[in-house]
C-alpha cells in the first residue's frame, strides 16, 4: 500500500468514527462545541502517532502474549505527554475536554490500530496511519461538533451566528443532543456515500480488543 | 449518613448517570446491548470490577503516587492496575466458581477497555473522596451502567422488528433511542437540589 493511499484509508475509507465508530464515548462526550472536538481530535492525533510508530519499532520485541499490556503502557506514556502539554499550554481546552483527556488511553481507535497495522508495518507507514486515522477523527468531531454548536448554541468557534433574536435549541449541546446528530450524521452517510459502515453490531472498544483477540487467533487482522 | 448515601445512589444511577448524561462507557452500551441477559450480565460484571478498581486505585493513589510525589503517572498506574486486577479476578472467579465464571467470565476481559471503569476511579480521585465513598461511588456508577445498558437492550430486542429505513438500519436507529433514553433521563436532573 503506498503511503498516500494509507493517509486516504484513514481518512475517508476507514474514518474511525463514521465507518468503523471506534472511539464512540470521546466523539459525544467532548463535541458540545467545535473547538472541543478539535482540541480532542488532535490530542489523540498526537497519541496516535507516537503510540503507532514506538510499536512499529517494538513490534519485533514484544511477545505476542503480552502485546496488549505492552501497547497499553506504551499509549498510556503518551496520553500522559499530551496531558501534560495541554495543561500547560492550552488550560482551557484541558479544561473544557476533563477527564476525557486521561481517557484516551481506552479510546478503541488507537489500540485498534496498534493491534491492525503498526504492530505488521514499518515505522513510517504506522506514523502515516496515525496521521490519517487522527486527521479522519479530528474531521468527524468538528463536523458533529459543529452541527451541535451551531443548532445548540447559535454560534460557530464561538462566533455568533444569528445574534440575540435567535433562540437556540439548547438540547442539542446536552447528551441527547449528542447521540441524536451522530445517528443522524451516520445515517445520512450511509444515504448518500456508497460505501456502508462495516461493522453494525460489535462496533465497541470492548468489542474491538475481543476481535483482536480472536482475530489474533484465527490469524486475521480486523 | 443514610441520607448521603441515598442521595449518593440517586445522583449516580439517575441524575448523573455514566452512559447517558456523562459519556463513559458507550462503546459495551453500544455493542453488548442486542439481549438483556447478555446486558445483564454485562452490567453485573462492571458493578464489580468498578467496585474493586475504584477501592484499588484509592490505595495506589494515597499509598503510591502521593508519598512518592508521582501523581502524573497516574493514567499509566491506573490503566495497569486496572488491566492486572481484571485478569486477576477472572483467573479467581475461574478457579473458585464454575457458575460464576460462566455468568461473567465472557465479560470480563472487554471491562478493561471500559472507559466507565478508568473514568471512576479519575472521578474517586478528582473529588478527594475518601476510601469507602469511593467504592461506594463505583457501585454506583455500576449499577448505573447496568440499568442503561438493561433498558436500552429491551428498547433494541424490539428494534429488531420494527420497520427501519435502510440507511438507518444498525447504527445510526440504535443511536437515535440512544438519544431519546437520555432524553428521559434528563428529566431526573431536577430530582436533587
Amino acid at each position: 500500500m503506498s503511503l498516500l493511499k494509507v493517509l486516504k484509508n484513514g481518512i475517508v475509507d476507514e474514518n474511525p468514527t463514521f465507518r468503523l465508530v471506534l472511539g464512540t464515548c470521546p466523539t459525544l462526550a467532548v463535541t458540545t462545541s467545535a473547538i472541543n472536538g478539535i482540541g480532542m481530535g488532535v490530542s489523540t492525533m498526537v497519541v496516535l502517532i507516537g503510540s503507532n510508530m514506538v510499536i512499529s519499532m517494538l513490534r519485533k520485541f514484544i511477545p505476542s502474549k503480552v502485546r496488549i499490556p505492552a501497547y497499553v503502557t506504551i499509549i498510556a506514556g503518551f496520553v500522559t505527554i499530551v496531558q501534560m502539554l495541554l495543561k500547560a499550554y492550552v488550560p482551557s481546552i484541558d479544561k473544557a475536554l476533563g477527564i476525557f483527556i486521561p481517557l484516551i488511553v481506552v479510546n478503541c481507535i488507537i489500540l485498534a490500530r496498534a493491534e491492525a497495522f503498526a504492530s505488521k508495518n514499518t515505522v513510517v507507514a504506522s506514523a502515516i496511519d496515525g496521521l490519517g486515522m487522527g486527521i479522519g477523527f479530528t474531521l468527524a468531531l468538528f463536523a458533529i461538533g459543529s452541527v451541535r454548536e451551531i443548532l445548540g448554541n447559535g454560534s460557530i468557534l464561538g462566533l455568533d451566528l444569528f445574534g440575540a433574536a435567535a433562540n437556540p435549541a439548547i438540547v442539542m449541546i446536552l447528551p441527547p443532543g449528542g447521540f441524536l446528530t451522530f445517528g443522524i450524521i451516520i445515517g445520512l452517510l450511509n444515504r448518500f456515500t456508497s460505501v456502508k459502515i462495516t461493522k453494525t453490531s460489535c462496533s465497541s472498544c470492548d468489542g474491538c480488543v475481543g476481535q483482536c483477540n480472536s482475530a489474533s487467533k484465527g490469524g486475521t487482522a480486523i | 449518613m443514610i441520607q448521603a448515601i441515598l442521595t449518593a445512589f440517586l445522583s449516580a444511577v439517575l441524575i448523573e448517570n455514566f452512559v447517558l448524561v456523562r459519556f463513559l462507557g458507550i462503546c459495551p452500551f453500544l455493542g453488548v446491548s442486542k439481549k438483556i441477559n447478555t446486558a445483564l450480565g454485562m452490567g453485573v460484571a462492571v458493578i464489580f470490577v468498578m467496585a474493586v478498581s475504584s477501592a484499588a486505585t484509592w490505595v495506589l493513589q494515597e499509598f503510591v503516587l502521593k508519598p512518592f510525589k508521582i501523581e502524573y503517572l497516574q493514567t499509566i498506574g491506573f490503566i495497569l492496575v486496572i488491566a492486572a486486577l481484571v485478569q486477576f479476578v477472572e483467573m479467581v472467579i475461574q478457579k473458585t466458581s464454575k457458575q460464576l465464571y460462566q455468568a461473567l467470565g465472557v465479560y470480563l476481559p472487554l471491562i478493561t477497555t471500559n472507559c466507565a471503569v478508568l473514568g471512576v476511579c479519575i472521578i474517586n480521585i478528582q473529588n478527594g473522596a475518601n476510601f469507602i465513598n469511593s467504592v461506594l461511588y463505583g457501585t454506583f456508577a455500576g449499577t448505573g451502567f447496568t440499568l442503561a445498558i438493561v433498558l436500552f437492550a429491551g428498547i433494541r430486542e424490539r428494534l429488531e422488528f420494527s420497520e427501519i429505513p435502510e440507511s438507518l438500519k444498525g447504527f445510526p436507529i440504535s443511536l437515535i433511542a440512544a438519544s431519546l433514553v437520555s432524553l428521559a433521563f434528563l428529566g431526573f436532573q431536577g430530582l436533587i437540589k
